[in-house]
């Protein structure tokens, strides 16, 4: 068993309590993770402004070369995680341990991590708009004879992070780079990833001061984002409520993603069903981004079909096995409460399970310790039904028949949204629509993303306020 | 200093641990029989027992000999504490005598309540024995950083601080409003009522007290903790004017506090420890934990620190009062040393007794030890099997 240490801005510290994590499908105790409580918690942030400050004393051209060699580390070498050594492989083996998330899936989300560290520059260039990276170190500059000043709204950034998404870590990782000092509480069974890129980092020559893992408690996340100036938080609608309207905290939350077809591209749905299965299913259908619902102006029940007919063939692998689609619930009373959830909804007149007389076999399926959800989809007959605009810890989507005149105005909240047309005045309106976040005109599916815009929130205008800034003659100036 | 209420036991004596464990045991047994002939006898009892002993298979006045026969006694619910009227409980010798109510829960619906005369001054007292003078000088003064309004403890710690010949000063601190507060998931305004709380704390030790004890629960530390490392009571002297002395004020250690003596709530190793090397300057202000409730009294732990992991022991006061840790299947049977049970108190006094009242806690079972030659219990935590269904012990 691994013994991970809480590192408290680069003092290591072993506690009395420990989580222990276990093998999702052994039940074998893999690593034990030492905790801190919200007081240490309080205590280390107050040490941040002056590693802020260390921080910002660092030429930019070094953190973004320390990046690169992060970059490096991260995908190739052995690095220290607790009292044990691991390989990039090690890694991904014990993250898809303790998560229940395929290997592969892990894999490919690591890869993301290690994309962002390796082109921090082509990343920070999509959050600051093209800023000339200098400006870090001296808090403006001058582009086309316009100034451009910034100042950081806090001198620490806390990530309150999930277990059963690998791939948001990429979120945070630009943090250093804006030489903000970086608080990390790893999801209780995902410590593997913030500790790896933390030791990354630290081989690759990063302060260690900047930086801290703190796994803690659910109290423990809620005093970092009562502490931290600026911070990042994943959870369900309800757990995020209290934040919604804190500006200091971006939540990200469930994203009830859509995918709509335009009157003009309806009758061509069969051309895109490949689209539909990857935005709903694609990573084990778990991500904010991935399509949790098809609105279409016709032929519903056919789409709906099309899909299910794919999802049948989706079947439960083994965790380590490379053909794995779906991932299972580590947790497998988790998948009990959503599959229960999902069938007490379906008593509501209105919505059919398609998948389930397509498949024959029921949704829930449990092997051992695991359990998994197949991938579901349901064509609900109105917008209101309980079911058609849920989001769930698996492949799941709602097929709608909406007219396109009315469909923009009843999607409500919609993070990633594909709206499939031609038809220009459609398109001005989806343009126009506030209710989306993040849009793609075309065929394209939710959760293919772009380095260069971030989809929910942006980490630069999160960490830096834009303010005037005159310079006499003769006067420079730095962070 | 205040002289000794009368009621205080004998403390054991004897040559040997197995001597004094002996002794314990007797002198229990003689309290026992003692407390329940007081409290079943229709001259001197009370009404409430009066009228239960009907229902009993067999008579208390008579028919107990020894500990052991707090088998025959039904568990207690404490449902029996909620709702009056109070005088039920006030033992007919003293229908005269002047009588406290304490509560405890209350959030919602009815709280349990406690009559109490002398109790709580007689626990205290005890309690003090145990504190040493170099960290809780006698003659210096306390803060109350914990509950007011119907609480034992609010008054307790007031009695302590005269006892030792100190003066206490309290705040204003409602914890069911925190717990509403959490309840109703409105965190913000329940930080924003700890920082209320914590800034009247400051205010009282910046007013020149010479401030040198404090009681305080877990929580409320680390909170006031933090506010001095933030400069909160450096920016409180400069706002009355006052000069900050040299060193500055950023520890509970820089305030002038030598002894805390903590409680209320949950009290884990891993909390003790970080108090004692991250808050109290790895020990140099001493902390004592303590574990009880309004029922029973106050029950001291062993001296913590580094050298045994932080574990906390606790002993209850006994003959007052008795902590079992038994199998929660079966009351009636004790766990072996080491081994987890549910904590079950039984309180043994003249003005209340309370026979076998299974507590919202577990922990394990521990041998006795010179101090205290009976039994004790560690690790108290939340009841596994109802822990997560109730917000317990905020403040």
């Amino acid at each position: 068993m691994i013994r991970i240490p809480a590192l408290r801005f680069g003092k290591p510290y072993t506690s009395l309590d420990k989580a222990t994590l276990i093998h999702h499908a052994t039940g074998e105790p893999v690593a034990e993770v030492s905790q801190v409580t919200g007081s240490q918690i309080a205590r280390d942030v107050g040490t941040c402004a002056r590693a802020r400050k260390d921080l910002a004393a660092i030429p930019i051209k070094d953190i973004l070369a320390i990046y690169k060699k992060a970059a490096d580390y991260f995908l190739n070498g052995t690095l220290p995680c607790g009292d044990a050594e691991l390989t990039f492989a090690d890694y991904v083996r014990n993250l898809s341990a303790t998560t229940g998330s395929p290997m592969v899936f892990c894999d490919r989300n690591a890869r993301k991590v290690h994309y962002v560290l390796a082109n921090i520059e082509e990343v920070i260039g999509g959050l600051t708009r093209g800023l000339d990276v200098e400006a870090l170190d001296r808090g403006y500059t001058l582009k086309n004879g316009r100034m451009q000043a910034f100042y950081p709204t806090t001198d620490v950034f806390g990530a309150v992070l999930p277990s059963n998404s690998p791939g948001v870590h990429s979120l945070w990782v630009p943090t250093l780079a804006f030489k903000i000092p970086l608080l990390l509480k790893p999801g209780r069974e995902e410590p593997w990833t913030p500790y790896r890129v933390i030791q990354a980092f630290l081989m690759a020559g990063m302060p260690a001061h900047v930086m801290a893992f703190l796994p803690a408690d659910h109290a423990g996340a809620s005093d970092i984002l009562r502490l931290c100036g600026r911070s990042m938080a994943f959870g369900d609608d309800r757990t995020m409520a209290p934040y919604k309207n804190d500006h200091r905290v971006e939540i990200h939350g469930t994203g009830y993603s859509k995918i709509i077809l335009g009157e003009d591209e309806a009758d061509n749905w069969e051309k895109h069903i490949d689209l539909f299965v990857e935005a709903i299913a694609a990573n084990g259908g778990r991500a904010c981004v991935n399509a949790s619902a098809i609105w279409t102006p016709r032929h519903g029940d056919k789409i709906a079909k099309a899909i299910a007919e794919r999802f049948a063939k989706m079947k439960p692998r083994a965790w380590d096995d490379p053909a794995c689609e779906i991932s299972g619930f580590a947790k497998p009373e988790v998948a009990e409460a959503i599959n229960k959830l999902i069938d007490e909804s379906l008593k509501t007149p209105g919505a059919v399970d398609v998948t389930d007389a397509v498949r024959g076999t029921p949704r829930l399926v449990k092997e051992g310790r695991v359990a998994y959800l197949l991938p579901t989809v349901v064509r609900c007959e109105t917008p209101e039904h309980p079911l058609a605009n849920k989001e769930f810890l698996f492949p799941y989507a709602s097929v709608i028949e909406c007219p396109q005149a009315d469909v923009l105005k009843r999607i409500g909240y919609t993070l990633a949204a594909s709206v499939i047309t031609n038809d220009a005045g459609f398109i001005a309106e989806a343009m126009a629509c506030p209710t989306i976040e993040r849009l793609n005109i075309g065929a394209l599916p939710t959760n293919r993303l772009t380095w260069d815009q971030p989809h929910e929130g942006n980490l630069f205008t999160h960490l830096y306020k834009q303010r005037a800034l005159q310079l006499a003659d003769g006067h420079t100036a730095h962070v | 200093m205040l002289p000794d209420t009368p009621g205080k036991p004998t403390p054991v004596t004897g040559a040997t641990l197995d001597e004094r464990i002996a002794n314990a045991k007797k002198q229990l047994d003689a309290h026992f029989v003692e407390t329940v002939r007081w409290h079943f006898n229709p001259e001197t009892g009370t009404p409430f027992w009066l009228e239960k002993a009907k229902t009993f298979d067999f008579n208390p006045l008579t028919d107990v000999k020894s500990f052991d026969d707090i088998k025959r006694f039904p568990i207690f619910e404490d449902e029996w504490l909620r709702g009056g009227p109070v005088r039920k409980w006030v033992p007919k010798a003293y229908a005269n005598r002047g009588v406290y109510v304490f509560e405890t829960g209350g959030t919602t619906g009815l709280p349990k309540s406690r009559i109490v005369i002398d109790d709580f001054k007689i626990d205290y007292e005890m309690m003090s024995d145990t504190l040493p003078d170099q960290y809780f000088p006698r003659g210096s003064n306390w803060l109350m950083l914990g509950p007011s309004g119907p609480r034992r403890l609010r008054l307790a710690i007031e009695h302590l601080a005269q006892y030792r010949g100190g003066i206490c000063f309290s705040l204003d601190l409602d914890p069911r409003w925190v717990v509403k507060c959490i309840k109703d998931r409105k965190i913000a305004e329940a930080n924003a009522y700890k920082e209320h709380c914590i800034d009247q704390a400051l205010t009282i030790l910046a007013g020149g007290h010479e401030i040198k004890c404090m009681f305080t629960t877990p929580k409320l530390l680390a909170a006031l903790d933090e506010a001095l490392r933030n400069g909160k009571l450096e920016d409180k002297y400069r706002s009355l004017g006052k000069a900050i002395p040299s060193g500055g004020l950023r520890s509970i250690k820089a305030t002038g506090i030598t002894g805390i003596f903590s409680g209320g709530t949950e009290f884990t190793p891993q909390f003790t420890r970080e108090a004692y090397e991250e808050m109290l300057d790895n020990g140099e202000v001493y902390m004592t934990p303590t574990y009880g409730n309004t029922l029973m009294g106050l029950a001291c732990s062993k001296p913590i620190g580094p050298e045994d992991g932080f574990k906390i022991t606790y002993y209850a006061p006994q003959p007052r009062a008795v902590a079992q840790v038994v199998n929660p299947k079966n009351y009636d049977e004790i766990v072996p040393y080491g081994g987890t049970g549910r904590v079950l108190l039984t309180t043994l006094t003249k003005e209340f007794f309370v026979p076998r009242f299974p507590e919202r806690d577990e922990g394990e079972r521990e041998p006795p030890y010179e101090k205290y030659p009976w039994d004790g219990v560690s690790g108290v935590r939340p009841f596994s099997e109802i822990a997560g269904s109730t917000v317990v012990g905020v403040y």
